[in-house]
């Protein structure tokens, strides 16, 4: 050191309000000491990581839907040749059958056909897709659980397929809804969907929700003042019969009912972050940035947005939830995605017109009930996470 | 209860330590000191040297359990503090200590008139209600020097000014008339003049009640004013202690020496009146318009900046001092066009005013500023390379990364920060590094003229010295030109070539710093600098209240 710091008294080391010392942390480099700090604290909430990791896992292996439950194998070996039938739909005739259609591996007809020349094929560990009907029920559909079934029950479907017992049959370990469709099976792709559409909507409700509170947080005065009266013009309409009203006229797929949820459910984050930005546009650091000539666009991106996302990142799980519930209401209603698509409010709704058949309820009920739990436990933890008083000092 | 003790309040080997998750922090590491009646003993140190959490240890008011003394007693009155309940400790707390914090403006529920909570204190500890409590309420406001108490009485906090406020503190404090009165840097937050005012208050009232008072301070000039006992504090221990004379005339200790001789040195840049005009300003107007009533009706104006004119010559230093209120910091902001203003603006001989943001940018370059907080003025997401490179991103967009890379560690050489450090976060620095940091900020775009918006004020003594002599040797080697911001009598002394008193957005007096501080002509700047240099108060009606 030269002259100018002659005094040999070490700086004091940085301070929190309450006066505690914190020691100086080592080199960070890739993630921000903060950020390092936030994962302790989310990891800390012992339930949410744990909820976190399960969610995770769950979602992961609901992506490989068509590996866990489908009516098709995902490797079959006939004549010396290989097929991936999962990928590639193969009509009949390449199995030697006579009509030129995809092939239905269920068939027995198919499957003699294939171990007639030798071949075999490797099947997921349920043999149902959403959509396919178990055409040997034992009972009219909806079907219990195949462990539920008294011989006396099964006794024509096991006689008929020259089996000795119902433990024989192919299990429906869940049962079948009203159509004969595997619970499992829906269950696995309802989870998938509900899941998709709700990080979708969340993703992009975020999205155009913090862009619209920045704008108006930023920019403050007309711009804020129009705004803010519009969205309160726009959350006074009633959403959920606009939602009824709309999903009636048109054709209700996924995106569809995407956009038309995302007409409300964007409003759900503007307040927060145009406060973040009111309150954060007058910090000294962005003083400094308009000083050094920055121009707004990079102010909000760079120095104003990081501090919205604490409080946006916290919204996430819980508008995720709410957002999967929406769509499991609209299902339920009958006005959410198209007849056949696996939804669970579908489920819960075929529930309710066949109370005899209490495992579509149950079933369905604990679904839904523990992919919204998951994500309330989840959102606590990442509140944990970014909460300033864990994680400051 | 008769004297039987000789000393008021003894603490011996106190320690005090934080639990951090799985870490521990020693924050106070084996204190003892000791309180006469009637005594006053300071508290002195850099933030972070205890000094607060040693105060406040005396009556639990730390964030326990999360806080907690491995070693340590403390007796008042013969009767060991550190063991009692929470419910034995709220009969000593308010009654026989009480405490002014730092922060009138939040230490006060804004929601409570000023009768109702100092009645809250008479209520607990003296069970009065109703007249009495009303008549006693008067007594201390009076005794406070609050001018008219009887209308003062249904007040809120945010109709009294930060003195008054302080006032009221003290009031609250004295309700009970306390054995010991705890100040935890009770006029820090206050201007020059309102500290003088306060401290003379104080001072006061403790011989008129006779009782003993624990200080807590950064600044050496109020020790040497009020305190009979000084204890030195640096990283949690007494590093000296002894009556404040005996100090002041010989410190033992290495740290009490430095601290001494921490006064910045007054060596401001040379006068240049034949250099060419930086900046200059014409009449400028910031005025903030009142609106009432549904049609929002433009009634008044609050006039922060009332037709200034002001001229900063190449390589001078222009000091602006004033209370808080008088439209200093305002007028640094106009004249880098951050805020909008009426007036021409005139920068390297370009008329500036009414420019659009795009239009300011090439000049942006040339002109820069450095905050009061070095905590609020860095963003806490970026890393120091980050912060200091961004101007160059805006500036030279065609800059390589190399070239980049090499002007940030240039420019935080010449702040004299270590290069090595620039990937780390601005929370991993000292205020006074932080300080540097943003100095960095605005000098790697070599501008010709700075803003330094009060830059030393939120830092330590020691700090700010070293702060004062970086930013001569700057100025110097890069021949900048300064328009310096501050409360701080001394550090404008220090580095002034030209002063600019200002009041209620007005400028009072203007000159050369060398003369206008040896005979300031109006009343108003003699009573500023009587209450910076010497902690005396004016007479009534010159200064704020």
């Amino acid at each position: 050191m030269d002259e100018r710091t002659t005094i040999d008294v070490p700086e004091t080391t940085a301070q929190s309000p309450m006066g505690l010392a914190v020691l100086p942390e080592g080199h960070q480099i890739a993630i921000s000491p903060l950020n390092k700090r936030r994962w302790q604290s989310f990891k800390a909430n012992r339930r949410g990581y744990a909820a976190f990791w399960l969610f995770l896992v769950l979602f992961v292996v609901s992506l490989f839907a068509e590996f866990i439950a489908n009516d098709k194998p995902f490797y079959a070996r006939y004549d010396g040749k290989s097929y991936f039938p999962v990928f590639v739909t193969y009509p009949e005739t390449a199995f030697g059958g006579e009509f030129e259609t995809a092939a239905d591996y269920r068939d027995p007809y198919l499957q003699k056909l294939i171990a007639e020349k030798g071949g075999f094929m490797l099947w997921p560990p349920i043999r149902y897709s959403h959509n396919t009907q178990n055409l040997d029920l034992p009972t009219p559909a909806p079907s219990k659980p195949t462990w539920l079934l008294t011989e006396k029950e099964c006794k024509t479907v096991v006689e008929r397929k020259g089996l000795t017992s119902c433990r024989d049959l192919e299990y429906n370990w869940l049962g079948t809804d009203d159509q004969g469709r595997d619970v499992v099976a829906r269950l696995i792709y309802g989870f998938r969907i509900s899941v998709l559409f709700g990080l979708a909507l969340t993703l992009i409700s975020s999205v155009i929700g913090v862009a619209a509170g920045a704008v108006q947080g930023y920019f403050g005065g007309w711009t804020d003042l129009l705004f803010q009266r519009f969205i309160e013009i726009w959350t006074a309409i009633p959403a959920l019969y606009l939602l009824l009203i709309i999903s009636s006229v048109l054709v209700p797929g996924f995106f569809v009912l995407l956009g038309i949820l995302l007409l409300f459910s964007w409003v759900s984050l503007v307040g927060l972050v145009r406060a973040e930005f009111l309150r954060g546009r007058n910090f000294e650091y962005i003083q400094a940035a308009r000083a050094l000539g920055v121009s707004n666009r990079t102010i909000m991106f760079r120095h104003l947005l990081p501090n919205a996302m604490v409080a946006t990142m916290t919204f996430l799980p819980f508008i995720m939830s709410s957002s999967v519930s929406a769509l499991t209401s609209l299902d339920f209603l009958g006005f959410g995605l198209p007849p056949g698509s696996p939804s669970l409010g579908e489920m819960l709704s075929q529930a309710k017109a066949n109370v005899q058949a209490p495992w579509l309820g149950i079933a369905g009920f604990l679904t839904v009930a523990t992919m919204l739990s998951l994500l309330i436990f989840i959102g606590e933890a990442v509140r944990d996470a970014f909460d300033p008083r864990k994680t400051r000092g | 209860m008769e004297a039987s003790y000789e000393r008021l309040l003894e603490v011996k080997d106190l320690s005090v330590a934080f639990r951090h998750g799985q870490r521990e922090t020693l924050a106070v590491d084996r204190v003892s000191f000791s309180i006469k009646k009637g005594e006053t003993v300071a508290l002195v140190g850099e933030s972070g040297s205890g000094k607060s959490v040693t105060a406040l240890s005396v009556l639990k008011l730390l964030p326990y359990p999360a806080a907690h003394h491995p070693s340590g007693s403390i007796r008042f009155k013969n009767q060991e503090l550190l063991g009692l309940s929470e419910a034995e400790i709220r009969r000593v707390r308010g009654n026989d200590i009480t405490v002014i914090f730092q922060e009138p403006m939040t230490s006060l529920n804004p929601l409570h008139t000023v009768e109702k909570q100092i009645g809250e204190a008479l209520l607990l500890h003296q069970g009065l209600t109703g007249e009495a409590a009303r008549r006693r309420t008067l007594e201390l406001l009076e005794q406070v020097g609050i001018p008219d108490p009887r209308t003062r009485l249904n007040s809120y906090p945010h109709q009294l000014s930060g003195g008054q406020r302080q006032r009221v503190m003290i009031a609250i404090a004295l309700a009970n008339e306390p054995d010991l009165l705890i100040a935890d840097e009770p006029t820090t937050a206050l201007d020059v003049t309102v500290q003088a005012q306060i401290l003379a208050l104080l001072k006061e009232l403790q011989t008129r009640l006779g009782m003993a008072m624990l200080f807590i301070t950064h600044d050496l000039g109020i020790v040497r004013k009020l305190a009979d006992t000084v204890c030195v504090m640096k990283e949690g221990t007494i590093v000296e202690q002894g009556p404040a004379e005996r100090i002041f005339k010989s410190p033992q200790h290495d740290y009490t020496r430095a601290l001494l001789r921490a006064e910045p040195k007054p060596d401001p840049a040379p006068m240049c009146p034949h250099a060419p005009v930086v900046m200059e300003t014409k009449d400028l107007k910031v005025w903030f318009p009142i609106k009432r009533g549904v049609m929002r009706r433009i009634i008044g104006h609050i006039k922060a900046v009332d037709g200034v004119s002001v001229a900063v010559r190449q390589g001078e230093t222009l000091g602006i001092v004033g209370e808080s209120g008088s439209g200093k910091t305002t007028l640094g902001l106009a004249i880098l066009r951050l805020i909008s203003s009426d007036g021409p603006i005139v920068f390297l001989g370009s008329n500036i005013a009414g420019l659009s943001f795009k239009k300011m940018r090439p000049f942006r370059r040339h002109m820069q500023i450095v905050f009061q907080d070095p905590y609020g003025s860095l963003s806490p997401r970026m890393s120091v390379s980050d912060i200091i490179e961004e101007g160059l991103w805006v500036h030279h967009p065609k800059m390589s990364k190399q070239e980049r890379q090499q002007r940030v560690v240039r420019a935080l050489g010449e702040v004299g920060l270590d290069p090595e450090t620039r990937a780390r976060y601005p929370h991993e620095f000292s205020g006074g590094q932080r300080q540097r940091i943003a100095l960095a900020r605005a000098v790697v775009l070599e501008p010709t003229f700075i803003v330094l918006d009060e830059p030393t004020s939120a830092l330590d003594m020691l700090i700010q010295a070293q702060m004062v002599d970086l930013l001569r040797d700057l100025q110097r080697r890069c021949n900048l030109t300064y328009l310096f911001i501050s409360h701080d009598l001394r550090v404008v002394a220090a580095l002034a070539s030209r002063l600019l008193v200002m009041r209620h957005g007005k400028i009072m007096e203007e000159g050369p710093a060398a003369e206008l501080f040896k005979g300031p002509k109006s009343d108003y700047t003699r009573a500023l600098f009587a209450a910076a240099f010497n902690l005396e108060t004016s007479p009534e009606g010159i200064v704020a209240e």
